[in-house]
């Protein structure tokens, strides 16, 4: 519970928590991606460097800009009437009945592991040597999941009038 | 408590923000916002696990990661081209709207 | 005490001596900001002889002289522009998006100055030694996307949008070549870090470097990573997002004085960034191109490969015209991206076959002939046929 684990944690908070609640859908993204930077920055401070530039590169560089992409195209960016949704008051008990559900089986369950422990090196030679020996399939199958995810969704999305042609 | 404790607090809370946003938002693309941001938070939990449980030589929490991630950026590609698609059709992504399967 | 090797190492001896006078508990903090000052000095006046070496240089291009009234032959222009635009007036438009408007230029600065921790500017002289670097490169590289986009959307102004989307989409475009043209780097380096790949290029044989740009792959990579980084940085002939006779200045259309000059430098500052990366993967870093050359210092070597490049970028930019959107789009999908790709393969070929003559024959051809092949398939209409002239009459 260092100060450093603090400040990261209060910054993806407010940034997650900003992004489910705002009116303006950009400023949703934005926000939204200043807590998955916090999220990258928690995995550097645990240690998971590669994890953590990782993060940056696909989700800052790739799906934040995607989502604003399919914002700007299905004009959800202009204000809109905003009749509050049906389920807004059962939505958030919900989630705040799995929040205490969760949080209850952390507290009465984690109490067997060693609180503190030496930092693991994770440096990216070692991954990729895990990479090429035990997971090579996942790694194949990976491959191939997004080559297939990459035809799919420009198949998806492409203009009718142009298939059609 | 434990860094170990306050790290998996902090992913359940993330977690069950996400769960919110995705239930109560009525945009199709924070939806899927909201679903992200679950998966990030299991995420974390994988790299907290890896680094104070037993046995992080084994990598197997960074590698699940990083698996993770790949498989979230190609499912949010698609999820938003389908929403694109959908949009193209109907000229709405309010999921009140989508109703009835005619059409 | 005057060797070579002491000039070399100058800035190093100067830092621990500056460390010296700090207690023991600062030195880690110390450390950081003696590291990281010379480059916040550096880098910027690099920029404002840039502005002054660019507009000079397109003028003697274009037949005229470039900007010779501020200062001896024009070198004090980048101070007359700093006074200019720092006390232009900062307008906003009403329906703009002010935090977010505030915050664009902010962002692409701060991304342009965090990828030089990477990059060693010297022998020993590199601010973090980051086991990931080339990944730390990129990935705080691909947040100045995100910085156009906020800087085109909060501007409430169609020409910026436009302007937006046509960066984001040439950006990303070109962001997949930029970022395999690298991997071949990696793969023959076998490490991520900077460091490690420019210390494997600072050896010889006999005069000989060992640089990745004077093998058929590397030469490859070098011509695709610099054409993509010239893309990125939105730079002619890709400048079409901000071209001046088409959507005037594109997505900083709405930014006046000091932002639009916060523009300019994140700008320049990734072109920067990225020409020194390109240094440090395929040139050889701060290595010297002969070994009766390395007495001079390392970090004389590494800012003259610099303006070798930044000379190269504005040659360009006043020879070729600006390539149009969907010219842009071909390009870099159906030749840069299966030409990095096969430049891969020919890498690895590289790497498994035996020294010698035999496998610069090998590689070399297969990269000619993909090269031939594609740029051939761009056409379909001269498939082969034998080039006929009009002259105009």
């Amino acid at each position: 519970m260092t100060i450093t684990f603090l400040f990261l944690a209060a910054i993806t908070i407010i940034g997650t928590a900003a992004a489910m609640t705002l009116r303006n859908l950009v400023h949703c993204v934005l926000s939204l991606t200043l807590g998955l930077v916090g999220l990258a920055l928690l995995y550097i401070d645990l240690g998971a460097q590669f994890v953590g530039f990782t993060q940056v590169l696909v989700y800052v560089g790739a799906v934040a800009i995607l989502a604003v992409f399919a914002i700007m195209m299905t004009r959800s960016a202009e204000p809109s009437e905003n009749t509050s949704s049906p389920f807004r008051v059962s939505g958030a008990l919900i989630a705040l009945a799995v929040f205490a559900v969760l949080a209850w089986a952390i507290f009465s369950g984690t109490n067997f592991l060693p609180t503190s422990a030496p930092q693991p090196e994770a440096s990216v030679n070692q991954i990729g040597i895990a990479l090429m020996h035990q997971y090579v399939l996942p790694l194949e199958v990976i491959g191939v999941l997004l080559t297939a995810a990459l035809v799919g969704a420009a198949v998806i999305a492409m203009d009718e009038v142009r298939r059609a042609r | 408590m434990s860094p170990l404790s306050a790290c998996l607090l902090l992913s359940s809370f993330l977690f069950s923000i996400g769960l919110a946003g995705a239930l109560t938002r009525r945009n199709a693309i924070l939806v899927l916002i909201g679903i992200e941001l679950m998966l990030n938070a299991a995420n974390l939990n994988f790299i907290a696990f890896w680094r104070y449980g037993a046995n992080p030589s084994a990598l197997t929490g960074v590698m699940f990661t990083i698996f993770s991630i790949s498989v979230a950026a190609a499912e949010a590609a698609v999820g938003l081209s389908i929403i694109l698609a959908v949009y193209r059709h109907s000229k709405t992504i309010n999921l009140d709207q989508m109703n009835s399967m005619k059409g | 005490m005057i060797s070579a090797q002491n000039i070399d190492q100058i800035f190093v001896i100067l830092k621990h001596w500056l460390l010296g006078y700090v207690p023991a508990l600062l030195q880690p903090i110390a450390s950081a900001i003696i590291s990281v000052v010379p480059v916040l000095i550096a880098f910027p006046l690099l920029f404002a002889i840039t502005t002054v070496l660019e507009r000079k240089g397109l003028g003697r291009m274009q037949n005229r002289y470039g900007p010779n009234r501020a200062g001896p032959f024009g070198f004090l222009q980048p101070m007359a522009d700093g006074i200019k635009s720092l006390t232009k007036e900062d307008i906003i438009p009403r329906s703009a998006d002010h935090l977010v408007h505030f915050m664009a230029p902010v962002l692409i600065v701060i991304a342009s100055f965090l990828v030089y921790a990477v990059l060693p500017i010297g022998r020993n002289m590199v601010i973090t030694n980051l086991n990931a670097g080339v990944l730390f490169f990129f990935a705080v590289g691909s947040m100045v996307e995100l910085s156009v986009f906020m800087a085109g959307w909060s501007s409430r102004s169609k020409y910026s949008l436009l302007g937006a989307m046509r960066a984001i989409a040439q950006m990303i475009s070109y962001e997949v070549p930029l970022v395999l043209a690298s991997i071949v780097v990696i793969m023959a380096a076998g490490s991520l870090s900077t460091v490690t790949i420019v210390n494997l290029q600072a050896t010889y044989t006999g005069i000989w470097p060992h640089w990745y740009i004077f093998t058929p792959w590397g030469l490859i990579g070098f011509v695709i990573f610099m054409i993509a980084a010239t893309a990125e940085s939105n730079r002619c002939p890709f400048d079409l997002p901000e071209g001046e006779s088409e959507i005037i200045a594109g997505y900083y259309i709405e930014y006046s004085g000091f932002k639009f000059a916060l523009f300019f430098l994140g700008e320049y500052l990734g072109m920067f960034a990225t020409s020194a990366m390109a240094i440090t993967l395929f040139l050889g870093g701060w290595a010297a191109p002969f070994s009766f050359l390395t007495f001079i210092p390392s970090y004389v070597w590494f800012f003259g490969k610099l303006l070798a490049l930044i000379v190269g970028f504005i040659w360009i930019r006043g020879t070729l015209p600006r390539l149009r959107m969907d010219q842009l789009m071909n390009f870099a999908w159906k030749f840069m991206l299966p030409l990095s790709l096969i430049n891969i393969f020919a890498a690895g070929v590289w790497h498994y076959m035996a020294a010698g003559p035999i496998r610069w024959l090998v590689v070399g051809f297969i990269v000619i002939i993909s090269c031939i092949l594609l740029s051939r398939g761009l056409r379909r209409d001269k498939w082969f046929h034998v080039r006929t002239y009009r002259y105009a009459s």
